[in-house]
């Protein structure tokens, strides 16, 4: 028995369906990409390909007009930018701790759902990116943000948390990057060797890098791959609490809290699974990979979901503990304008999604429930977007001076440019789908029961002491 | 016992090797310590996905990748330590918010990203540089046979250039260890 398999007494299920074997995940698996794509995927992807293109037209309007196309104002010159690139980047921090933090505690389970979830994060990684990158008013000088050398004989500087953010995300995508090309190394390979045609065997051939699944490789790539995990999982712990550092280091009001980053990492994972949970029980039911993804997935993430949702309503509530318990008036009135003046809605949007909504996974019947989990998921995915909305423009449109108060409205070029980014985001991950193994075949290979070198011995030994096993052993060695 | 033999043969000069195929990830580590007992060392396994206990089965040294990153990462934070107080402390001393042009604390969310980006390219770029990759040609590639290595078999190669290589009894050797199936990959003219 291998130490991996599932412990039945406590109630532990299998890790795939009993009856797949190391030829049926291969074939699961690469099939999808190999088959003719569904006329669901061409209606999906070209929805979202002209969203991209929108995404285009409205950043080609922004350029041309400037920041004035948005109705970011003063006093709130932080909106929909920042807000959707903080749940962005949020989006992403499922991948990474379903792929360094889950693979470190050897939860086995993770398998069937990380490549996915890594790729969630790439890509969500690169439509945050681009808000900070178009916000800054003259994006010809969006390199400023880089320590580049240059005429002024100015650099950039380093007190600043908006620059250690430059530093965090661009880690953070490049070692994303890093840990998903790696893990696709002997997947790509799989891919190469079922290849049909010259074109696919050529492709595929040159992007798994020569693979022939060598042990001698194996073990540096085991090793190398332990380490980007044990890397991975301190990065994505700092990457939102370096953005959450954008906002606690101000003096603003409902800003300035010491709370913000182990809040902010706990929103991040929340958010990120509710999106993982809303891509995964499409493609599953899509692409039928029932047998991978189990409805024990489904439930362990709802889990996770429940807990971080949890720790998420805790912060809210530390939040106004605090503001009430600091004796600052300030940060009060900031706090009882949140739930009670003219953004109340967007806060009690934020409550209902992120707080009310995970609780009813403490039922087994409903977190094992696929449309309710798919449901949910929307919820939170709203939710936490409402939640950095809230976060960011009910802190600053009313803030020192009652005479600068406001209010922010978004415009048509607001709602284009989000609308877009979600676009950017399906057309990557549509085309991941059809291109690329969704699911990591050799590691999911690995956790069969078969793939433990001591599987059935007792069979085989029984075997070799009675009849033809040992002596053919014997004439063999006479032989040399 | 008997074994299906087929050779397959590459162009002169290329390397040339046994290729023995297995059903399951028992048998195929079972050849891997046979071979590593007869005192093999260019030898090596193939295999869908990594089976565990094959590095010690075959007689490996544990990798050396990690000092390859120790070192990296240090460097990283070193880069950081030495970018900032270049940049903001002598090059072009900059004062924000009352605090030294120097300034420690400041220091440490960029030193530590670059840690993490230094040690994290290392280790892949580590990685391949040790398994000598990418390498988009090699002998096992010849085997049609070697496609299902990266699907559901499990293989042994041995190559002709090991010390101990002897054709016939590397090959009777191998046929010892209950493959599916061997093949001899190596050049015609020979």
């Amino acid at each position: 028995m291998s130490f991996d398999a599932p412990i039945k007494a406590i109630g532990e299920k299998d890790l795939v369906a009993p009856k797949s074997t190391f030829k049926s995940i291969t074939e699961a698996v690469s099939r999808v990409t190999e088959n003719p794509a569904p006329k669901g995927w061409w209606i999906a992807f070209l929805t979202a390909f002209s969203f991209t293109g929108v995404l285009l037209g409205s950043i080609g309007y922004l350029f041309w007009r400037g920041v004035g196309v948005w109705g970011n104002n003063s006093p709130v010159g932080w909106a929909w930018d920042i807000t959707n690139f903080v749940w962005w980047v949020g989006i992403g921090h499922a991948g990474t701790l379903i792929s360094a933090v889950l693979f470190l505690f050897r939860q086995k389970w993770r398998t069937s759902i990380n490549r996915f979830a890594e790729a969630m994060t790439i890509f969500a990684v690169i439509c945050a990116l681009i808000f900070p990158g178009i916000h800054v008013g003259r994006v010809w000088h969006a390199y400023y943000m880089f320590p580049i050398p240059n005429q002024m004989g100015a650099w950039p500087n380093f007190k600043s948390p908006l620059l250690w953010d430059v530093f965090a995300v661009g880690t953070y995508f490049t070692v994303s990057s890093l840990f998903w090309f790696v893990g696709l190394i002997p997947d790509l390979a799989t891919l190469r060797d079922r290849a049909k045609n010259s074109l696919r065997r050529m492709v595929y051939g040159f992007f798994s890098l020569g693979w022939r699944g060598s042990n001698r490789h194996w073990q540096n790539y085991e090793r190398a791959y332990m380490i980007l995990a044990a890397l991975s999982t301190p990065l994505v712990l700092s990457v939102h609490s370096v953005v959450s550092f954008d906002f606690a280091t101000s003096v603003e009001p409902g800003w300035h809290t010491t709370i913000f980053p182990p809040y902010f990492v706990a929103g991040a994972v929340f958010s990120g699974f509710a999106m993982v949970m809303t891509l995964l029980l499409v493609a599953r039911s899509v692409f039928k990979l029932t047998d991978l993804v189990t409805i024990t997935h489904v439930e362990l993430m709802n889990k996770i979901m429940l807990a971080t949702g949890s720790l998420v309503g805790y912060a809210y509530a530390m939040e106004f503990f605090v503001a009430w318990y600091s004796g600052n008036e300030y940060e009060r009135y900031v706090f009882i304008n949140r739930a009670t003046g003219p953004y109340a809605w967007a806060y009690w949007i934020m409550i209902t999604c992120n707080v009310i909504s995970p609780q009813l996974f403490w039922s087994k019947r409903l977190r094992t429930n696929i449309p309710l989990s798919f449901v949910v998921s929307i919820f939170i995915n709203i939710g936490m977007w409402f939640e950095r909305f809230v976060i960011i423009v009910t802190s600053l449109h009313r803030d020192f001076i009652p005479s600068s108060w406001g209010y922010f409205h978004p415009t048509l070029v607001d709602i284009t440019t989000y609308l877009g980014s979600l676009g950017v985001f399906f057309t990557l991950f549509l085309l991941f789908l059809r291109w690329v193994p969704m699911i990591a075949i050799a590691e999911l290979k690995s956790i069969l029961p078969e793939a433990d070198p001591h599987f059935g011995d007792h069979h085989e030994e029984a075997h070799e002491g009675d009849s033809h096993g040992e002596p053919s052993l014997a004439t063999s060695a006479e032989g040399h | 016992m008997s074994v299906e033999t087929t050779t397959v043969s590459v162009p002169e000069g290329r390397a040339a090797l046994l290729l023995a195929e297995y059903e399951t990830p028992s048998a195929c580590m079972k050849a891997a310590t046979k071979l590593r007992d007869a005192g093999f060392t260019k030898f090596d396994t193939h295999t869908p996905f990594p089976v565990h206990g094959m590095d010690g089965a075959m007689g490996m040294a544990d990798s050396k990748l990690g000092w390859i990153v120790f070192v990296m990462g240090l460097t990283g934070l070193l880069t950081g330590i030495s970018l900032i107080t270049y940049a903001n402390g002598i090059d072009y001393p900059l004062i924000v918010g009352g605090k030294p042009a120097i300034s420690i604390p400041s220091y440490v969310p960029v030193c530590f990203e670059l840690t993490i980006l230094f040690s994290a390219l290392s280790a892949v770029f580590g990685m391949l540089g040790l398994n000598k990759l990418p390498r988009h040609n090699h002998p096992v590639f010849e085997s049609d046979r070697f496609k299902a290595a990266t699907d559901d078999k499990f293989f042994v190669s041995v190559e002709y250039t090991d010390p101990k290589f002897d054709a016939d009894r590397t090959l009777a050797l191998l046929a010892s260890t209950h493959p599916n199936h061997i093949e001899i990959i190596e050049d015609t003219e020979s």
